[in-house]
C-alpha cells in the first residue's frame, strides 16, 4: 500500500519536474479529445504544440502572445508568493489600456514622439488605479481581494464598451464600435519588418530578469517571501501587513496596465470592445506553471502562447473549435496541482504486515 | 396594484433563484471547511449540460437532473485535488473555473441559438387567481419554491440535526472532529459534492428557465456574486434568500431602468450588480470580528490526518 509523507523541505526537482509532467498528460489527454471529437488526434496535436515553432511567422506570434502573458504573470507570482490573490487582472489590463490610450484618442493627428512614452506611463497608472480599489478595501475594511478585483473585471469591460460605443467612438466609424486608429507616433514600433513582434514584447522579456533581482537581491523581496510562507513571523518581524498587500497589488495592476496598453498600442492600434482573449486569467496559470518564479513565468507564458496559436492555427486548418484552448487551460492547472502534491510529500510504500519501521 | 410592479417582482424572484441554489450550495460546502471558488465554473457546466439534455430528450427533468449532477461531478474532481492532493483551494477553485468556461464553450458549441421550450409557471386554482399576492406567492416556476425549500432544508439540517452538527464541527475544528472519530475528509467530499450540485442546478436554471437559451460565459459572473452573498449572509442560511433577492431586485431593476431610458448609458446601468456586490462586501466585512465570529475557522485549510 502507498502513503504519504511530508517532506521536511520542499523538493525542488519535483517542483520543476511537475509543470512539465502537467503538460505532457495535458497532450495525452488532448489526443483522446481529439479522438472523441472524431479528428486525428497526432495532427490536431501536431498544429497544436508544435506547428506554431516551425516557421518564423509563427514564432513572431507567439513571442505576441507571449509578451502580455509574461507581463501579467510576472505581477500575479509576487501577489501570489504574498498570499495576495489579485485575480482581476483582466480588468487591471483593460484600465491601462484604456486611460493608457486616451492620449492616442485625443490627440489622433499627433506626430509629437512624447505620446507614446506618456500613453506606457499612464496604462500602468491605469492598471495601478484599478488594482488600488481592491487593496484599498482589503486594507481599510477587511474586504476580500478576491472577489473585488474580479467584479471589478466585469466593471472595467463594460466601461470599455461604453467608451469605445459611445465618447471615444470613431466618427468615421460608420457606426461600428471602436476608437480612431492609432496615430503612428502612438505605436511601439515593429522590430523586424513583415513580422508583428514590436517594442513591447522585448520590454515584456526583460521585465522577468528586473523581477528576479528584485525578487532575490532585495530587500523587498526577502519579505514578499517571508510574508507568503510565514505570516505570523513576519508580522513578529514588523513585516506590515497592509503595505504588503499595497505592494503586491499596484505591482501586478502596474504590469497589467502595461500589458493592456502595449497590447493596444501595438497589434491592435485602436481600442476595440473586446481587447483580450482572457489574458488577465490565462495569466494565473502562466504564473503556477511557471512556480510563481520569473524564469518559470516566462517560459510557462511562452508554451502558454503556444497553444493561443495553435488553438488558431486549428480552427483553420482543422476546423477545431477555438474554445478547446481555454479546455486545455484548465486541464493542465489541474494536472499541475495533483502533481504539486509530490513536491511537499513522497509516496512511500508501507507494507501491511511490516510496519516497524 | 400596478401590472408593471408585480411583474418586475416575478422576475425578481427568477433573477434570484440561480443564486439561491449556488450561495446554498456553497454555504454547506464553506460550513464543512472548504472554500470553492469554482461555482462560476461549475454554473457553466450545469447551464450548458442541462440545456444539451433537454435539446436532446425535450424533458425538463432530464435537463435539471443533468445541470446538477454534472456540476457535482465537477465538484469531485475540485474535491479529489484539494481533499486528497492537498492542494491549494483557491488555486484549485480558480482552475475550475477556467475548466469550466472551457468546457462548457466547447460542449456549448452546437447549442448556440438553439431553442427549448421554457418550464411553465406553476397555477393552482383559486390560490394563483388572487388578486396581487395570488401571482407573487402562487404563480412562479416550480424551481423558485425548490430554491426556496432546498435553502430552509440547508438551514435545518445545519442547525439542530446531528449531522449537520458534526458538519460544522469538522469545518470548526477538523482536528478535533477527527480526534473523536469522525470521518473529516469524507464529510467534505459529500459537503463539496452538494456544492456542485447546487450550483449546477443554478447553472441549469440559468440556460433553461431564466434566458432561456444556452449563450458563451452566460452566468456573467454570478458564481461569484453567489460567492459574495454567502460572505454577505455571514454563513447564515436564512439571510441568503434576502441577499439573493436584493441582487435578483438590482439586477431587474437596472434591466428595467436601461429600457424606461433615463438618459444614463447602458453599460453604467449594467454595472450595477458587480458594484452592489462589492459595496455589500465592504460593509459586512469591515466589520472583523463578525467575520471571524461567524466564518468556519478551517475554511480552506488543507486537512491530513496524521496516523
Amino acid at each position: 500500500m502507498l502513503a504519504l509523507e511530508a517532506r521536511a523541505t520542499q523538493s525542488a526537482s519535483a517542483a520543476w519536474l511537475s509543470p512539465l509532467l502537467a503538460m505532457a498528460l495535458t497532450g495525452l489527454t488532448g489526443a483522446a479529445i481529439f479522438l472523441a471529437m472524431g479528428k486525428a488526434p497526432g495532427i490536431a496535436l501536431y498544429i497544436y504544440f508544435i506547428e506554431p515553432l516551425t516557421s518564423w511567422s509563427g514564432l513572431s506570434e507567439v513571442a505576441v502572445k507571449a509578451g502580455p502573458l509574461i507581463l501579467i504573470g510576472i505581477g500575479l507570482s509576487v501577489g501570489f508568493r504574498a498570499g495576495i490573490w489579485n485575480i482581476g487582472a483582466e480588468g487591471q489590463f483593460i484600465a491601462g489600456a484604456v486611460l493608457g490610450s486616451a492620449p492616442a484618442v485625443v490627440f489622433y493627428d499627433s506626430t509629437n514622439l512624447l505620446i507614446l512614452p506618456t500613453m506606457l506611463v499612464l496604462g500602468v497608472l491605469g492598471g495601478m488605479a484599478w488594482a488600488a480599489i481592491p487593496a484599498l478595501l482589503k486594507t481599510r475594511f477587511n474586504a476580500n481581494e478576491i472577489l473585488v478585483s474580479l467584479m471589478l473585471v466585469y466593471v472595467a469591460e463594460l466601461l470599455l464598451v461604453h467608451l469605445v460605443q459611445g465618447p471615444w467612438r470613431n466618427p468615421q466609424g460608420w457606426g461600428f464600435p471602436g476608437t480612431r486608429m492609432f496615430p503612428d507616433a502612438a505605436l511601439l514600433p515593429m522590430l523586424f519588418p513583415g513580422y508583428r513582434v514590436h517594442l513591447g514584447t522585448l520590454i515584456a522579456l526583460l521585465i522577468p530578469l528586473l523581477a528576479w533581482f528584485v525578487l532575490t537581491k532585495s530587500r523587498f523581496g526577502f519579505k514578499v517571501r517571508v510574508f507568503g510562507s510565514a505570516p505570523l513571523a513576519a508580522r513578529h518581524a514588523g513585516i506590515n501587513n497592509p503595505r504588503m498587500i499595497w505592494a503586491t497589488l499596484l505591482i501586478g495592476g502596474g504590469l497589467a496596465g502595461l500589458a493592456g496598453i502595449m497590447e493596444a498600442a501595438s497589434t491592435i492600434g485602436q481600442l476595440m470592445p473586446k481587447i483580450s482573449p482572457g489574458y488577465g486569467f490565462t495569466a494565473i496559470i502562466v504564473a503556477f506553471l511557471g512556480r510563481l518564479h520569473p524564469v518559470g513565468v516566462a517560459l510557462a507564458g511562452t508554451a502558454i502562447a503556444v497553444t493561443y496559436i495553435g488553438g488558431e492555427g486549428a480552427q483553420i486548418s482543422a476546423g477545431l473549435p477555438k474554445a478547446v484552448t481555454g479546455l486545455f487551460q484548465g486541464i493542465i492547472l489541474f494536472y499541475l496541482l495533483a502533481f504539486d502534491l509530490l513536491t511537499r510529500y513522497r509516496l512511500t510504500r508501507i507494507g501491511n504486515k511490516v510496519s516497524a519501521t | 396594484m400596478n401590472e408593471l410592479l408585480i411583474a418586475s417582482m416575478m422576475t425578481m424572484m427568477t433573477a434570484a433563484t440561480p443564486l439561491v441554489f449556488a450561495a446554498t450550495g456553497e454555504l454547506v460546502c464553506e460550513k464543512s471547511g472548504v472554500l470553492n471558488l469554482g461555482v462560476e465554473g461549475m454554473m457553466l457546466i450545469g447551464a450548458v449540460f442541462g440545456f444539451a439534455a433537454v435539446t436532446l430528450t425535450g424533458q425538463p427533468l432530464a435537463g435539471l437532473l443533468a445541470g446538477s449532477l454534472c456540476g457535482l461531478v465537477a465538484a469531485l474532481i475540485f474535491a479529489l485535488l484539494t481533499l486528497t492532493l492537498l492542494s491549494n483551494q483557491v488555486a484549485t477553485g480558480l482552475a475550475l473555473t477556467i475548466f469550466g468556461t472551457g468546457l462548457s464553450a466547447l460542449v456549448g458549441l452546437d447549442y448556440v441559438g438553439e431553442t427549448i421550450e421554457q418550464i411553465r409557471s406553476i397555477h393552482i386554482p383559486v390560490l394563483s387567481d388572487l388578486p396581487v399576492i395570488g401571482r407573487l406567492l402562487f404563480g412562479h416556476d416550480p424551481l423558485v419554491y425548490l430554491a426556496i425549500i432546498i435553502l430552509a432544508l440547508s438551514g435545518w439540517f445545519l442547525k439542530p440535526t446531528r449531522w449537520g452538527m458534526i458538519l460544522r464541527a469538522v469545518g470548526d475544528s477538523e482536528v478535533s472532529a477527527h480526534a473523536i472519530g469522525y470521518p473529516v475528509i469524507a464529510i467534505r467530499y459529500a459537503a463539496v459534492a452538494f456544492g456542485g450540485a447546487m450550483a449546477g442546478l443554478g447553472g441549469a436554471y440559468l440556460s433553461l428557465v431564466y434566458t432561456p437559451l444556452w449563450a458563451e460565459n452566460m452566468t456573467a459572473g454570478r458564481g461569484w456574486i453567489a460567492l459574495a452573498l454567502v460572505v454577505f449572509a455571514s454563513w447564515r442560511p436564512s439571510r441568503v434568500l434576502l441577499g439573493a433577492i436584493l441582487f435578483g431586485g438590482i439586477t431587474i431593476l437596472q434591466l428595467n431602468a436601461q429600457a424606461a431610458g433615463l438618459g444614463i448609458p447602458g453599460a453604467f446601468m449594467s454595472m450595477l450588480p458587480y458594484i452592489a456586490t462589492i459595496v455589500v462586501l465592504v460593509l459586512i466585512s469591515r466589520d472583523a470580528i463578525r467575520i471571524r465570529l461567524n466564518a468556519p475557522a478551517c475554511l480552506g485549510k488543507p486537512f491530513r490526518a496524521e496516523r
